[in-house]
């Protein structure tokens, strides 16, 4: 069914105004990360409950992740996020060329927070720290338990780099239409929701850095 | 009047051909029926299983089919009536064609993503397809690990991501009506002016919404456990078989409110149509979906008192699923309540919502008996349970979505059913239901175990008794597939109100235009208001 | 072809009057409310059927005392049910002192059982009437569950973990024992019969066929692992002292205070290194895949021997209790 000649991106056709548009896309992209939320707390949980039950192997596990490259990766991800609203910013005042270079920006950092993952990732596979036959953790003899360690490891870190690359491809998408003029201050919503997924999975992060490498860091 | 009857009035039916004007819609109300078809497909196929079941326990031996195959009977029969037609049943065919009407709205928020929910559907479904003809699956709808995980030899992945993908659908339906009921009622359409069925449906996408997802990553870990070994539900690495019911139920037990309450909302509507009054006690009413969405997330557990899960976790979660109970009732009293000197017809969909009442208050009045720690013991997986699910979810919701498919059939298709058969075919569901479902109760009692292929022999007549009754009922659920097809092109032409209905959705044509409404409405009145109506229609 | 209708199963423990008597309170009340909401509803479907088209009956928006009445009252009596139900249960959870000791092992698809006077049983168990039994089970595969719908009993049956249920039986019989949890092909083969009988017949029945009691058949398999070259049931040795070790509590290098039950124990032999006693080495070996779960089950309640039975204490005083302090050799 082809749109009426009346819906323009301003205004489909299911909406009365470009205000209430503009409202229910905001709206649905919340919902959406609450969903997300919720997806991602099945892992929390199964982590919370294995680090309780395994407090001291998940601690040695934990401690041989490279904390000082997670704290950059922390931060890569924090002025990701600075240059994404920036890029709201933009488009709220219609300026084209800001909002492509804050996009060029996000993505690129997004970016580097997934190379350095990959970087992080080979280290352990080296290491023997990916489970698997060939897995084997020094200074426990619990390599079940610090097994669990390394594969919530793997899912959670994975997961979030999945829905980052999502949000690399999305920034794309958007950025290619930003290009093509399709972004105003009247409408720039879809800029606006995309920022909060990328907030989204900016926070999921915040939640996984001390969770992942900061236990019992104190100790050492 | 006479030159439209000759010129074929618009409809959203005939408002465009070919099967990319379906297959490509935005329109709720093509979407309604896409979805219409799918689940009937569905829940056709789960019905042979659930045939091929009862005709196994028709003697105490394994005479019919191995003990294998038996066994992926009853997880495919579970997984299909489940995910495949009672999850999206009411809320993807009746709310997606109705809700947006209902609130004096064009459309859903987000048709694009309302299709795309659909081909989820259809996509998860195929995944569910090609496990059952590659070989099947055989670990219960439940997945319980080990067995899942590490033990059984079928083809447990592609059906776990056939429901992932439906999973998706679900939550993608909820989010639309989440959003579409917040942002786009029509002027004057206050949150309690809306029809009871549109607060049913956006409380079960509540629960959708947050309990879904769940599911997923429930399923995602047994998937990366069944594929990689990474230890997380097995013992001997440390981990936890119960952490995954635990994970399974959080989900699970919320979702069978996604199946009933949908249904609470249709036997609303129905009351209060055939009773010519508004519901007694709405905001209770209202008010009670959402109680029964909230509280639905806090005992899960009760499926876990004999699972070797703590004492204190069973009492706490015995003492939260009797709440849950309370708002349930409160409908059921309130329903009687607008009985009360009403003036009551016996049309189908009515008799449909009379079934409902019975047999929902049978099915919830067990559930106080699987609340209850001291006698679940003794309950717990037997067909107790089965009797107790079925009453709810066939007994109960099943028979919702009937009432709900007979009453607003003539606004979707601009015709009506053949009244004698449905009332016929009405009789024959109720009769069979308690023929097959009753006897399992006592059952249950006596300890016939869940999912046996053989039991002995002192179970038999009870079983014969079930089976006879599921051959009544198998013949009740014929007749609508037949009576409906058939209503298409000979059943008699349905005029705009057909009930004398309030809502908006009654105000509009028979079947609609695909813009609903030709203006938007203004809601000057409260729901289930008949004076209004009967002055408007003299006027 | 069965002909029988059973309607009602047999109660044949201490616990099933009790929880036969909550099933009939639920059953009353279930029948009352269903009886009430189906002659009202048949009454008001009768009595305001649709007379003629044009009737328009009076809008009730609703009747704030009705609503809450009906929502109090049934209020009420679910927490009865809840309570009642708790109470039930908690007794049903509870094994008295003095309880026989059963060990079950499942597996797919079979129930394997020891007494401790050393009888295996598969599929079936013999147990003398009005003596309480206690059944401490694991799984040796996927999780199973041991029903006895005549004792109103069922616990679930885990790998890797103890769980226990217990029952009194009351007649003498024969009662069947089902699996309740799914566990595969054979699920519903994997049933049997639990043998009540007179104490008399129960002594015939055990003094014919034993090898000896489970406990010394565990002190054999301990000196056939080589437990006793470590383990010298004094406090020279390698190892921690097994004797007086069950049931006390063991202070662990780590700092953390355990009970020694059976799990305890379990986990000692088959991942040693989990749990390092205070002032130990860890160089215990693993005894995985070198000993089957009912040889673990035989090790425990040899080990279960040789702590001496505890006097009942006096009524009114409390025994306290210590983290056991071990001595380094």
């Amino acid at each position: 069914m082809l749109a009426s000649h009346t819906e323009t991106l301003a205004l489909r056709e299911q909406f009365e105004t470009p205000a209430q548009q503009k409202e229910a896309s905001s709206l649905g992209m919340w919902i959406f990360l609450v969903t997300e939320v919720m997806f991602f707390s099945g892992m929390f949980l199964a982590y919370t409950v294995y680090r309780a039950a395994f407090s001291q192997v998940f601690s040695v596990a934990s401690n041989t992740l490279n904390v000082v490259i997670g704290a950059v990766n922390t931060s890569v991800l924090i002025c990701s996020s600075f240059t994404m609203v920036l890029a709201v910013h933009a488009a709220q005042i219609g300026s084209r060329k800001l909002l492509i270079l804050f996009l060029i920006l996000t993505m690129l950092l997004g970016g580097v927070f997934l190379g350095v993952k990959a970087y992080e990732w080979n280290q352990k596979f080296e290491e023997h720290h990916v489970p698997g036959p060939t897995f084997h953790l020094d200074g426990t003899t619990q390599q079940g338990q610090a097994q669990l360690f390394f594969s919530l490891y793997f899912a959670m870190t994975g997961v979030h780099a999945l829905h980052m690359v999502v949000g690399v491809g999305i920034l794309l998408t958007l950025l290619i239409q930003a290009f093509a003029g399709r972004y105003t201050a009247e409408y720039n919503t879809p800029i606006d929701i995309a920022g909060l997924y990328w907030h989204f999975v900016d926070i999921v992060w915040i939640f996984l850095f001390p969770l992942l490498y900061l236990i019992g860091r104190h100790h050492h | 009047m006479i030159t439209e009857a000759v010129q074929e009035r618009e409809t959203y039916l005939n408002a465009s051909y070919g099967l990319k004007s379906w297959l490509l819609t935005k329109d709720h109300k093509r979407i309604g029926l896409l979805y219409l078809g799918t689940i009937t497909f569905f829940f056709f196929l789960g019905g042979i299983f659930a045939t091929l079941i009862r005709l196994e326990l028709l003697t105490p031996k394994g005479d019919l089919v191995s003990a294998d195959i038996y066994n992926k009977l009853f997880t495919l029969h579970g997984v299909i009536m489940i995910f495949f037609f009672l999850i999206p049943s009411i809320p993807a065919t009746l709310g997606n064609f109705f809700l947006p009407m209902m609130i004096g709205a064009k459309d859903l928020a987000f048709p694009r993503i309302n299709l795309l929910s659909w081909y989820l559907l259809v996509i998860g479904g195929c995944f569910g397809i090609y496990a059952m003809l590659a070989g099947g699956v055989d670990t219960g709808w439940t997945f319980y690990v080990p067995y899942s995980s590490t033990y059984s030899n079928t083809y447990v992945v592609a059906t776990g991501l056939g429901i992932f993908i439906a999973g998706f659908s679900s939550i993608l339906t909820g989010l639309n009506f989440i959003v579409t009921v917040h942002r786009m009622r029509a002027p004057g359409m206050t949150w309690f002016r809306m029809p009871l069925f549109v607060w049913a449906n956006y409380a079960t996408a509540l629960i959708q919404v947050l309990g879904t997802p769940v599911l997923a990553i429930t399923l995602v870990l047994l998937i990366c456990e069944r594929s990689l070994h990474i230890g997380i539900f097995d013992p001997a690495r440390g981990g936890d078989p119960i952490l995954f019911q635990h994970l399974f139920w959080f989900y699970s037990h919320p979702a069978v409110y996604i199946m009933v309450l949908p249904g609470l909302g249709v036997v609303s509507e129905l009351v209060s149509t055939f009773s010519k009054k508004p519901i007694f006690g709405y905001k209770f009413v209202a008010f009670s979906s959402v109680a029964i969405a909230v509280l639905g997330f806090l005992v899960w557990g009760h499926h876990m008192f004999v699972s070797g899960q703590s004492v204190y976790a069973g009492l706490a979660f015995s003492f939260l699923s009797y709440f849950v109970a309370i708002p349930s009732a409160i409908k059921v009293f309130n329903w009687t309540a607008t009985l009360h000197k009403g003036s009551i017809s016996y049309a189908t969909p009515m008799l449909y919502a009379f079934g409902f009442i019975g047999l929902f208050t049978i099915g919830g009045l067990t559930g106080l008996f699987l609340a209850c720690l001291g006698v679940d013991i003794h309950v717990h997986d037997t067909y107790f349970v089965v009797a107790h699910f079925h009453y709810i979810m066939v007994g109960g919701a099943l028979m919702a979505y009937l009432g709900g498919l007979h009453y607003w059939w003539p606004k979707m298709t601009g015709r009506m059913y053949p009244e004698g058969f449905a009332k016929l075919s009405a009789l024959t569901i109720y009769l069979g239901f308690n023929l097959t479902f009753f006897p399992q109760f006592i059952l249950g009692y006596l300890g016939m175990p869940r999912r046996y292929w053989t039991y002995p022999d002192e179970f038999q007549v009870l079983h014969v008794m079930s089976t006879a009754g599921a051959s009544v009922l198998a013949v009740g659920y014929v007749m609508p597939l037949i009576y409906f097809i058939w209503s298409l092109r000979y059943g008699e032409i349905a005029g705009p109100n057909p009930w004398g209905a309030t809502g908006l959705e009654w105000k509009t044509a028979s079947p609609p235009p695909a813009h609903n409404f030709d203006e938007t409405p203004v809601v000057t009145t409260e729901a289930y208001d008949y004076a209004a109506l009967e002055a408007a229609n003299v006027g | 072809m069965g002909t029988e209708l059973p309607l009602f199963p047999v109660e044949a423990s201490t616990v099933a009057p009790q929880v036969d008597h909550l099933f009939f309170f639920l059953l009353a009340v279930a029948a009352f409310f269903t009886a009430a909401i189906f002659v009202t509803i048949f009454y008001f479907a009768i009595r305001y059927r649709r007379r003629s088209e044009s009737e328009m009956p009076v809008p009730v928006h609703g009747v704030m005392a009705l609503e809450i009445t009906w929502s109090v009252i049934p209020f009420g009596l679910t927490m009865v049910m809840f309570a009642w139900g708790a109470s039930v249960f908690f007794r049903a959870s509870r094994p008295p002192d003095g309880a026989q000791q059963i060990y079950v092992v499942g597996k797919r698809w079979m129930w394997k059982l020891q007494h401790m006077e050393g009888q295996r049983e598969i599929n079936e168990l013999h147990i003398p009437v009005g003596r309480p039994v206690k059944l401490t089970m694991t799984s040796e595969d996927v999780i199973h569950s041991f029903f006895v719908p005549a004792f109103r009993t069922k616990a679930d049956v885990l790998p890797g973990r103890y769980t226990t249920t217990w029952f009194q039986p009351t007649k003498v019989g024969k009662y069947h024992l089902f699996c309740a949890q799914y566990c595969g092909t054979k699920h519903s083969a994997m049933i049997g019969w639990i043998y009540v009988m007179e104490p008399q017949d129960y002594q015939t029945w055990l003094s014919g066929g034993a090898t000896g009691s489970l406990a010394s058949t565990g002190e054999k398999l301990f000196q056939d692992l080589a437990c006793s070259n470590c383990h010298h049931l004094n406090d020279q040795g390698r190892c921690p002292n097994l004797r007086n070790v069950f049931g006390s509590n063991v202070l662990l290098s780590d700092g953390r205070t355990i009970k020694a039950d059976e799990g305890y124990i379990r986990e000692s032999i088959l991942n040693p290194s989990a749990k390092i006693v205070a002032g130990y080495q860890p160089i215990m070996p693993t005894f995985q895949g070198l000993v089957t779960e009912e040889g673990v089950l035989q090790l425990i309640e040899y080990i279960k021997s040789l702590t001496p039975k505890p006097v009942p204490a006096a009524p009114g005083t409390t025994t306290a209790v210590s983290p056991r302090k071990i001595s380094k050799q």
